[in-house]
């Protein structure tokens, strides 16, 4: 056995040195070459500033703006290092809320959120990816029916009409791949992007 | 569920059942050493890689030898990912500046990393450097990988061979699987991966500035390759903390239905080499139908009970099913299908949080994971497993028409019956044994994020994900403490070995005994009864040893959902 020795130490390394370093790396000069937009996050720039990644749910708060779901995202607390605070859409922090179906902090966070997208449009039903967090907390997307809810708010704070804010969201919707794959979904900030392209027309 | 749900449902298997054949084919050629279209490209790196490390592939190894050779294999893989998390500080590739990580989480991770289980106590782009992603995690994401289609070969071997004391080299084995099966794969994937959008650059985190002009810290690095062998390799662990629902890591509907695919790529291929090599693809086949059978009824039940929504919910008026921890992108279908394939391989990635799934929706997983991965299972790991259950299933079978039982033209004796069930055994004795220390032991007790029966679920989850070397979680549960980090890996370690020790026996003793023609007498086992047996037996196994626990976690909790009573 002894003559396994050899093999258990060289072969490891050489294979090490092929997958753990030669791979990442080829594929690293390789992709960039071929995808460099995708390559680098695909990175959204206005007006020569970078404003946020295509891929990456932002936060939106204003009322002027579409809003993504809710974001369980964390942070190392400032104050102290042991703790956590939270931090929506901390995008070097990814994950979700991990609360259970029968957890008391998921129905009052629910009921919550449920009263408070009721003031706001009564004459709507909620949407159920508006009032629940994602699995990674970043969720650029949101439902079409969840873009369509928000129409009368945003309408109202850019003084648009309803109809030409429904116009920006039909055309952001983003259907099943081959009429099967995935479900239909908006991009926040895609449509957030062009409802200000449009305002300042 | 919806018609569409179904129907993507229903392509997913056709294609995986489609692929099975081919990819069977072309590995049965790798493994028996024979000519490939690959070969003239990568023959002469492997001959150079067999001449600076000593080794002869066609010297054979007997089964001891071949089980000492992947010891030591794994040995010195613990020693370079522990040694790279422990100095990444002082390493080059660490732009977010992330410092040492702490002994026992180092050390958890490196037993994760080489029984091919990803558990992720470390939070990815929050804690280790982007040489510790290539360098540490997917050269072993490799070789685990690699490892486990070898060691399932071997236990071919002693089907497929007769009245020899040999079952193959294991460096040869590992050698040629990573070279002309994951590495050729891997590179076309991960350009696949990067056109869907998921980054794969040595650039720094991004600082983007928000449209409410807020900052937002992006984090990216060399992503795609490692998604890509983390998935065909059954590995699991993730580039980032959400692993697959992070959108860098799983973009669009067509990346996570290829991801998808990938999972179960090689290990539904190995049903197929296991035919070719025993001389009758049928008896593949008949594999995969028992695999198909448990895998269609765990998926009606997930996407049912995920599509169902909660009480909470109801309450409220939200409908649309269970969305809380799941991403719009992929929704109800594709997050159920996920999470019932990557329990049922061994694989581990997420792409929802399973923590938040319904009581039932998430019962399912846990189930995968307890029958010890063989509905397909892990890259090689999951067809071992499914035939230590098969030999069960004969020897059953043989009891009961009073036969000595036989399989493939080998007789089923006591030393194979016995290494079968102390392989068997061993697994529920973990997870059944750590749980109960970690519900009553207050410094874990503290872990659980969630009260009530789904606490309770969330430390059998973890445990039963670590034996199995699955790495999924209800991630809910804080697994980086000293008691989880040290438990958790001894799961992983005694999961990983005490299956493949006994496997190794089983395959040396077969490949010592003569081949025998199949006579009138013989149990056929390509067809419907055979499929029907093991089904059985698996669900009896499977069935007694589990169901106590799952009453405690998941059917109580179900139950008391709907009694609307809330933790």
């Amino acid at each position: 056995m002894l003559r396994e020795i050899r093999p258990a130490i060289v072969l490891l390394l050489v294979l090490t040195a092929i997958t753990g370093l030669a791979y990442p790396l080829a594929m690293t000069a390789i992709a960039g070459t071929l995808f460099p937009a995708q390559a680098q996050g695909s990175l959204i720039e206005r007006d020569g500033k970078v404003v946020g990644s295509a891929l990456i749910g932002q936060e939106f708060k204003e009322d002027k703006y579409f809003h993504g779901r809710p974001s369980a995202t964390l942070a190392p607390d400032p104050n102290d290092s042991t703790k956590t605070v939270s931090a929506p859409y901390n995008a070097a922090n990814s994950g979700g809320s991990n609360l259970g179906p029968t957890s008391k902090a998921l129905a009052d966070r629910l009921k919550e959120d449920v009263d408070k997208l009721k003031a706001e449009n009564p004459n709507a039903a909620v949407p159920v990816d508006l009032v629940t967090t994602s699995a990674s907390g970043l969720d650029p997307d949101i439902s079409p029916e969840a873009a369509q809810f928000q129409v009368p708010r945003v309408a109202k704070a850019r003084n648009m009409p309803e109809q030409a804010v429904n116009q920006l969201v039909a055309a952001n919707v983003q259907g099943r791949l081959f009429g099967v794959l995935g479900e239909p979904r908006v991009n926040v900030l895609a449509l957030n992007l062009a409802l200000d392209r449009a305002s300042a027309k | 569920m919806t018609m569409i749900g179904w129907l993507q449902i229903i392509l997913f298997c056709v294609i995986i059942v489609a692929l099975a054949k081919p990819l069977g084919g072309y590995m049965t050629r790798v493994f028996n050493g024979e000519r490939t279209f690959m070969s003239p490209v990568l023959r002469p790196i492997e001959a150079a890689i067999y001449w600076v490390s000593g080794v002869d592939e066609r010297r054979e190894q007997h089964w001891l030898t071949y089980t000492v050779a992947m010891l030591l294999f794994h040995v010195g893989g613990f020693l370079i990912i522990y040694g790279v998390m422990r100095l990444q500080a002082m390493l080059p590739f660490n732009p977010a500046d992330q410092s040492a990580v702490a002994p026992d989480l180092s050390f958890n991770t490196a037993i994760s990393f080489i029984t091919n289980t990803n558990w992720q106590n470390y939070g990815g782009e929050s804690t280790v450097s982007y040489l510790v992603q290539m360098l540490g995690l997917t050269h072993q994401n490799f070789l685990s990988a690699a490892t486990g289609i070898a060691l399932a070969v071997a236990l071919i071997r002693g089907f497929s061979r007769a009245s020899v004391r040999t079952v193959g080299n294991f460096w040869g084995d590992v050698t040629r699987t990573t070279l002309y099966v994951l590495l050729p794969i891997c590179v076309v994937y991960t350009l696949f991966l990067v056109w869907q959008g998921i980054p794969q650059t040595l650039g720094a985190y991004v600082d983007a500035t928000t449209l409410e002009g807020a900052k937002q810290t992006i984090a990216v690095g060399p992503v795609a390759s490692q998604v890509a062998i983390k998935m065909l390799g059954t590995n699991g662990g993730g580039f980032f903390n959400a692993n697959a629902a992070h959108p860098f890591e799983n973009p669009t509907a067509l990346s996570n239905f290829v991801q998808m695919l990938s999972i179960f790529l090689i290990g539904a291929a190995m049903t197929n080499v296991f035919g070719r090599m025993v001389g009758n693809q049928r008896q593949g086949w008949a594999i995969l139908a028992v695999m198909g059978v448990l895998f269609i009824a765990g998926v009606a039940v997930t996407y049912w009970a995920e599509a169902n929504g909660t009480s909470i919910m109801h309450a409220l008026g939200l409908t649309g099913g269970n969305m809380e921890g799941k991403e719009v992108r992929f929704g109800i279908v594709a997050s159920s299908l996920f999470a019932v394939i990557t329990t049922a391989a061994s694989c581990g990635a997420v792409n929802a949080m399973h923590d938040s799934f319904t009581a039932l929706g998430g019962m399912i997983p846990l189930i995968n994971m307890q029958l010890g991965e063989i509905i397909i299972g892990g890259v090689g790991a999951g067809l071992y497993g499914m035939l230590l259950f098969v030999v069960l299933a004969i020897f059953v079978a043989g009891l009961m028409v009073g036969r000595t039982p036989e399989y493939v033209g080998k007789k089923i004796e006591a030393r194979e019956v016995k290494m079968a069930m102390l392989a068997i055994l061993v697994l529920p004795l973990m997870y059944l044994g750590w749980t109960a220390v970690g519900v009553v032991y207050p410094a874990a007790v503290a872990s659980m994020a969630n009260a009530g029966p789904h606490g309770f679920t969330e430390v059998l989850y973890a445990f039963t994900s670590a034996t199995g070397n699955n790495g999924s979680a209800f991630a809910g549960l804080t697994g980086n403490t000293f008691f989880y980090n040290l438990t958790l890996a001894s799961a992983m370690f005694v999961g990983r070995f005490f299956m493949i020790v006994p496997a190794m026996a089983i395959a040396g003793s077969l490949a010592a005994k003569k081949s025998i023609p199949p006579s009138a007498g013989t149990f056929p086992t390509t067809g419907g009864l055979f499929v029907g047996l093991v089904v059985g037996v698996i669900l009896i196994i499977g069935g007694l040893t589990f169901f106590p626990a799952l009453a405690l976690g998941p059917i109580v909790e179900h139950l008391a959902m709907n009694a609307g009573n809330v933790f």
